[in-house]
């Protein structure tokens, strides 16, 4: 499989989701279990994600600029801020930490 | 812009980010699928494609809540579907009116539509000149991104207790495991404890997707 088709295959596979919901009778919601997995499903997932992606390189995991730069982000969440200032954030965290060599 | 640099830093291309986000366009997808490759590579590429897979599943839900809103012919449904995000759902649900509802629904999906695409292409042609991505550290931007999409999910126990169980078999299954699955099986927390009901909220329509239950942030599909 190239990237390519990777990308194309999982860009798909969400547009089709994304219809498959205006074919589906509303009386689906109606049932509370679906409902709930699918919203414990995405909190999972991102949480999961947030994890891996400030913990791990490839299989290891690793303690670097990332957790802190990550305390920030969550610092201008609970203070309400946009989403971009919250990346950006963390972002020059992380990058700052490493020019002036304090972290990896 | 972050979605097109972190994109392109995680090896794809200028294309391949703006595919994403022209086609795929479901913020939480598109990084879950960036997010996989960059830790794994083209190897990962299936639990990539799982993890946008599974991330996207929520749009199915909005899908049901919309269908009413949008009514008409099958082709205004088929252009509704690919608006259909957080935003533009979450915005709908909240007006007064039918009518302020489906205008809404299209308004918020469309702008966010334009602006997203723009900033992706702009992002990802950034990110192509900045070389690596550790120095701007653009890792600790998408750990960021993920936190910031799952925060606002975070209002009730089930919700704290799903998340922190699975943000920690996530990160025990890192070393044992190819990037990738960790995330997957951590998913598998949501199905148990969502099937079983377990640590539920005290009022029983508590436990529902309520639409102000969804991101309520500016910009972000």
């Amino acid at each position: 499989m190239t990237l390519w088709n990777a990308v194309l295959l999982a860009s798909i596979i969400c547009v089709a989701l994304k219809a498959v919901g205006y074919l589906i009778p509303p009386k689906v919601l109606e049932a509370p279990r679906p409902a709930r997995v699918a919203d414990l499903l995405t909190v999972a997932l991102l949480a999961a994600l947030v994890a891996v992606q400030a913990l791990g390189v490839g299989q290891a995991i690793v303690i670097d600029a990332r957790l802190p730069a990550l305390a920030v982000a969550a610092g201008l969440l609970l203070a309400r801020a946009p989403f971009l200032v919250v990346v950006a954030a963390a972002a020059a965290t992380a990058a700052l930490l490493r020019l002036w060599g304090w972290a990896a | 812009m972050s979605f097109g640099a972190l994109a392109v830093a995680s090896g794809l291309d200028v294309w391949q980010a703006c595919v994403l986000s022209l086609v795929m366009f479901t913020g939480g997808s598109q990084f879950a699928f960036t997010g996989v490759i960059a830790a794994g590579g083209l190897a990962a590429a299936p639990a990539a494609i799982a993890s946008a897979t599974l991330l996207g599943v929520r749009n199915v839900a909005y899908g049901i809540r919309m269908a009413p809103v949008i009514g008409g012919s099958i082709w205004r449904r088929a252009a509704a579907a690919q608006f259909t995000i957080d935003e533009s759902t979450a915005v709908s649900l909240a007006q007064p009116t039918p009518r302020a509802r489906t205008l809404g629904f299209w308004v918020t999906g469309i702008g966010i539509y334009v602006g997203w695409n723009i900033s992706t292409l702009l992002g990802a042609l950034l990110g192509d000149l900045l070389g690596d991505p550790r120095a701007y550290g653009l890792d600790a931007a998408a750990a960021a991104a993920f936190l910031a999409l799952l925060w606002p999910r975070l209002r009730q126990r089930q919700a704290i207790v799903v998340g922190v169980a699975a943000a920690v078999v996530a990160t025990a299954l890192t070393p044992v495991l190819m990037p990738g699955l960790p995330v997957l099986i951590a998913a598998v927390v949501a199905v148990v404890v969502g099937v079983f009901n377990w640590f539920a909220p005290p009022s029983p329509a508590a436990g529902f997707a309520e639409p102000d239950d969804v991101p309520e942030r500016e910009g972000l599909p």
